[in-house]
């Protein structure tokens, strides 16, 4: 049978197949981050093992780090022990480490495309499971636990049972407004939060192709939230682009060699998916959550539907809705907000603070909202201010602050306090997921820009 | 870290008759600051456990007395979200060995097999089964073979098979874990190595 994309990649880094058991999988890259890396350096230490291959491995600091006064010692004393532990950890084992304060800091997927430690045609792995951002290059990257972890560090390879195969086709040009959040939203909306488990994931047709690599990296990044082990674009002239010169890219020969064996890597025309499914970019439009789990999203103008229509379920609907304060078939526009959250590695990079600041320039913040807007690494921060976004969000009486996971997850002190009401640009509406009785709305960093704007569930296309 | 053998368990079950339990839940982010692998048990379902002023709230399953065991049943989609190990962690550390579902989250299931906790992923309708026999009886027990690969309702006579890896099954048995294997072919995967070019 002809091979798909993730079959190319997958295949040529398989080192060994346990009879009857998993593939052993080479990995080219690995990122860690201070939370799940500890308890597997430390599990390194009890069995007097040292790291493989150093070069291969990557740490920053992100998920349990302040953003504000990141220059000032980290307050919290569990905190600043982890991320302590990661500083003597990577300097032991020699790997580099980008902590805090470090040019090169930032969120583990935002800062792997921006200095080139993702490419194409790759296996890459990381604690954290929006691993799945880096597939848009056309590499296999997954998130993985703690034990795992350990193994890429001590062995540089995982186990795994190769999944089965996914295609999902969007074509038709989407709507001004529509951006590739919304595509990605809409596409759960359909399969569900499960409905893409034990699959990889591989999207196409020419929504996808005519995205920029962050649109695509957005995309991919949520292949997690349907289960799905992680998601992959085929890498074009766009991809070749992005990641030449980057610092960690090949060069000279390096690169023509790996140009020989990127150009290759696409799904062959007669090749067979366990499972495809197509879309129009014309079904689309701006999307929200209303629920506790991104599958729970619906098109912003057309409410939250009725318990009868809902396959299956209707008690966990109904706790959801409970727990968000909502009711079935209530109109989701001019609902609330309290909070805004822009960043996370799914909505934090430029493009999508460019999308923010064109909906808000030349308006004012709305005073019932409270707004946190967090760049995805330092990188994002000096483009923000080098392109005079910075100004315009201070014209409108916006704040910036400093680099990190934040309220994505909650970790550190930016918390959505119980009960009220956050559109974030962040890929989880969980409960609690953004502090303990948070309430969270999934939407693009346009929607986000409209409530911030109108303090309520606003639809962006009337303020353009 | 190799952990504990696991053959038969026979045991009561708790029943969460919850769907698309998420790690979130499981174990909130805000106890993911640990550096060493102890504790999580107290904080495993934290919010669902607990009031704000950290008193039990009454009518979450794990806080009624009548319950116990070590198998904890869930709903459809369980553990899906993030791939916080420390999920694992806490059900293990609490005292669950087992784990039953209709359906798993891929990175959670393999977490689990990484640490010793068997997830047994079983039909919509034998789950049922399992959640209404506990439901009427809570000392009702269950018992899981993993080497028959078999999951049973004592009481009703009940039982179904369940599938699982024949490499991690192995494992799992022994109490081996996957990095002693892939120490054992370090040579084979220097050669690997030795030929790669990213
Ligand atoms: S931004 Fe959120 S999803 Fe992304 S790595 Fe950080 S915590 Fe994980």
């Amino acid at each position: 049978m002809s091979k798909t994309l993730f079959d190319k990649v997958w295949d040529s880094h398989i080192v060994h197949q346990v009879p009857s058991g998993p593939d052993i999988l080479f990995i080219d890259r690995h990122m860690v981050h201070e939370v799940t890396s500890p308890v597997a350096f430390l599990g390194l230490e009890k069995r007097g093992v040292s790291v493989l291959y150093p070069e291969r491995t990557f740490a920053t600091a992100d998920h349990n780090t302040p953003t504000i006064n990141q220059h000032l010692p980290v307050k919290d004393p569990l905190s600043a022990k982890q991320l302590k532990a990661l500083e003597e950890n990577s300097a032991k084992h020699r790997i580099s480490y980008w902590g805090l304060g470090h040019e090169k800091n930032g969120i583990v997927h935002v800062v792997g495309p921006e200095y080139g430690i993702t490419v194409p045609g790759a296996t890459i792995v990381c604690g954290d499971s929006h691993t799945s951002t880096h597939g848009a290059f056309g590499a296999i990257a997954f998130g993985i636990g703690t034990s795992e972890v350990e193994m890429v560090l001590s062995t540089q390879c995982i186990m795994q049972i190769k999944p089965k195969k996914m295609r999902i086709n969007i074509n038709g040009k989407l709507e001004k407004g529509v951006t590739p959040k919304d595509v990605a939203l809409f596409i759960i909306s359909k399969l569900t939060a499960s409905g893409a488990t034990g699959f990889f994931v591989e999207y196409a047709g020419n929504v996808i192709t005519s995205m920029s690599m962050e649109g695509r990296m957005t995309v991919c990044n949520l292949s997690i939230e349907m289960g799905a082990r992680g998601g992959m674009i085929a890498p074009d002239e766009k991809t070749f682009h992005y990641i030449k010169n980057r610092e960690f890219t090949p060069k000279g020969k390096s690169w023509d060699k790996a140009m020989d064996y990127w150009q290759t890597l696409y799904s062959e025309n007669d090749s067979v998916f366990d499972k495809e499914y197509h879309f129009e970019a014309i079904e689309i439009e701006p999307m929200i959550t209303y629920g506790t789990n991104p599958g729970m999203g619906v098109a912003i103008t057309k409410g939250i539907p009725k318990a009868d229509s809902i396959q299956g379920g209707t008690i966990t609907f109904q706790k959801s809705l409970n727990y968000m304060g909502y009711n079935e078939g209530e109109d989701m526009i001019g609902k609330p907000v309290d909070f805004i959250f822009l960043g996370s590695c799914t909505n934090g990079r430029i493009e999508d603070f460019r999308a923010f600041a064109k909906i808000i320039k030349g308006r004012k913040k709305a005073s019932n909202v409270t707004a946190w807007l967090v760049p995805g690494s330092h990188k994002v921060l000096s483009s923000i201010k080098e392109e005079g976004i910075l100004d315009i969000l201070k014209e409108s009486g916006f704040e910036l602050r400093e680099p990190g996971c934040s309220a994505c997850l909650a970790m550190n002190d930016d918390k959505i306090p119980a009960g009220k009401y956050a559109v974030s640009t962040s890929n989880r509406n969980f409960e609690g997921r953004q502090g303990p009785g948070s309430r969270t709305l999934l939407a693009s960093p346009m929607v986000a820009a409209a409530a911030a704007v109108t303090g309520r569930v606003t639809d962006p296309r009337i303020l353009f | 870290m190799a952990y504990d053998k696991f053959n038969i368990l026979k045991s009561k079950g708790i029943p969460l008759q919850i769907e698309n339990v998420d790690t979130d839940q499981i174990i909130p982010a805000r106890f993911l600051k640990a550096t060493e692998r102890v504790g999580f048990g107290d904080n495993l379902f934290r919010d669902w456990r607990y009031n704000q002023d950290n008193s039990p709230k009454k009518d979450f399953i794990l806080n009624n007395s009548l319950y116990s065991g070590k198998i904890l049943i869930g709903g459809r989609n369980f553990g899906s979200g993030s791939s916080r190990e420390h999920a694992a962690w806490a059900i293990y550390d609490y005292g669950f060995r087992c784990v039953v579902s209709s359906f798993f989250a891929d990175i959670f299931r393999n977490n689990c097999l990484n640490i010793g906790v068997l997830p047994v992923q079983v039909s919509e309708d034998f789950l049922s089964k399992i959640f209404k026999e506990i439901h009427n009886d809570y000392n009702s027990e269950l018992e899981v073979n993993l080497k028959k690969q078999k999951i049973s309702i004592i009481k009703l006579k009940e039982s179904e098979s369940f599938d699982i890896d024949p490499y991690k099954k192995d494992n799992m048995l022994n109490g081996y874990d996957d990095i002693d294997y892939l120490i054992n072919i370090k040579e084979q995967i220097r050669n690997f190595a030795d030929k790669t070019f990213l």
